[in-house]
């Protein structure tokens, strides 16, 4: 290929508009180029405007994605259905004392702000929440999250802890006006401070991408850490708050796992906590 | 069929490559694929923009690339504009193979595909990396590549049967 017609080729390639194309592809680049750049503006105007695009984008896929959603939905209520009659079956035959329980739970909470105020422990964590919809729940490679129907606007802050039930699922990372993104705790880059019961050891629980399981690190060597031990959240980071349940333990092939209680793919609506 | 059926049939299906890329990259339909503690995705949006930039670029504008590379990276939570930059590669890429191509097979756009998302693949890394300090698995994106790179052909054959089937003929219906 002689020089001459390399550069009529990237000529062509670059600054011929073609057949029904209405701009070049040069610059398009170099929009692409000045878009990516202004990433490195988080505050002021631009941030704003990058939010607002970020809620329009949101906002613009959870309506189109929605009938897909209500086929996906339907997949898990007829499986769910099927499930269910088993599940009872069991659950006949459990003994759930659930009124005892609830008063002992009471008592220990009752105690527990007793002893708080005896040490004059200062209460760091909000008790405020949110219920909101998840928007969007696509799977990337890089990250495991979702996007939520709450931003700036409803006073959640990166950092919020959020829940789906009683578990803890994750924490925001990201906040739009109207919208905030959350990473799951099953992501390759979320790392938990947690706490074992019934021994009250401390770890940091590290997703690997897997749905159903994650990875505990620094344990220390000489642990008491069985199966079917508790997993909770620490608060040893001091925004998330302590006693979250996360899941349980588990052994396979001598290394221990947190079974997550959440099936992720089963979220609809979470809670997400929030400061004033 | 009434003549504005007609025209909205037609629109519909000339703009089938638009509405499949927007469709891929809105409902996030790249298959991700988690092995051992590998998760990676066969990225479908690389195959459409490639294909489409080197055969018909009439059927998928550069500026439609451009925003499907925004609302990807906006449904992803990349920083935003970087899959603009990715998809506008792959179709510099396309378009440069179809300059100086005469007779196409199967084959040789393989190998060029490969070629491409192996330059795009590794401008994103760099550029994640680097700029951005994301972390990413480099296994997960190499294994994601050559996966993607291995299921073309089916695609290939999938958007040649599109392209022959409905666009031809609704050039020629056209034409009449």
């Amino acid at each position: 290929m002689g020089r001459d017609d390399l550069v009529i080729s990237a000529r062509s390639i670059f600054l011929n508009k073609g057949n029904r194309q209405k701009f070049s592809l040069l610059t398009l680049i170099i929009v692409s180029l000045i878009v990516l750049s202004l990433e490195y503006f988080k505050t002021g105007p631009i941030n704003q405007f990058r939010a607002v695009t970020k809620d329009a984008v949101s906002k613009t896929s959870y309506f189109i994605s929605l009938p897909f959603l209500t086929l996906k939905n339907a997949y898990y209520g007829v499986s769910n259905l099927l499930k269910s009659n088993e599940e009872n079956k069991q659950l006949k035959i459990i003994n759930l004392n659930i009124e005892e329980l609830k008063f002992e739970n009471q008592f220990l909470k009752e105690e527990n702000i007793r002893l708080n105020a005896l040490i004059e422990e200062k209460r760091l964590f909000s008790d405020n929440y949110h219920i909101t919809k998840i928007l969007l729940d696509q799977e990337s490679p890089y990250l495991r999250s979702i996007v939520i129907n709450k931003g700036f606007k409803h006073d959640i802050k990166i950092g919020s802890a959020v829940r789906s039930g009683p578990y803890f699922i994750g924490k925001v990372v990201g906040v739009n006006y109207l919208t905030s993104r959350v990473l799951l705790i099953n992501d390759l880059n979320s790392k938990i401070p947690i706490i074992i019961e019934p021994n009250g050891t401390s770890a940091i629980v590290s997703g690997n991408g897997s749905k159903f399981y994650g990875d505990i690190e620094y344990l220390p060597e000489k642990n008491q850490v069985e199966e079917g031990h508790i997993v909770y959240t620490s608060g040893a980071d001091g925004i998330i708050s302590s006693g979250i349940p996360i899941g349980k333990i588990t052994i396979k092939n001598n290394k221990k796992f947190v079974k997550f209680f959440t099936d992720f793919d089963q979220i609809k609506y979470v809670k997400v906590y929030f400061k004033k | 069929m009434s003549l504005f059926a007609n025209r909205i049939y037609s629109k519909t299906i000339t703009s089938l490559p638009t509405l499949i890329l927007f469709l891929v990259v809105i409902l996030g339909l790249n298959f991700n694929i988690i092995y051992k503690n590998y998760d990676f995705i066969i990225n479908l949006s690389y195959i459409i923009v490639f294909f489409w930039s080197l055969k018909k670029p009439e059927h998928l504008g550069y500026g439609l690339i451009f925003f499907a590379g925004i609302i990807n990276d906006v449904v992803q939570s990349l920083p935003i504009g970087i899959s603009s930059i990715d998809y506008l590669l792959l179709s510099v890429i396309g378009a440069f193979i179809r300059n100086r191509t005469i007779i196409y097979n199967l084959i040789y756009d393989w190998i060029s595909f490969f070629i491409a998302i192996l330059i795009v693949g590794s401008i994103n890394y760099i550029i994640l990396i680097s700029i951005f300090k994301i972390s990413i698995v480099y296994e997960s994106l190499i294994l994601g590549l050559f996966v993607t790179f291995l299921i073309y052909p089916i695609f290939f054959k999938i958007f040649v049967w599109i392209d022959n089937m409905v666009l031809v003929r609704e050039n020629d219906k056209k034409n009449r």
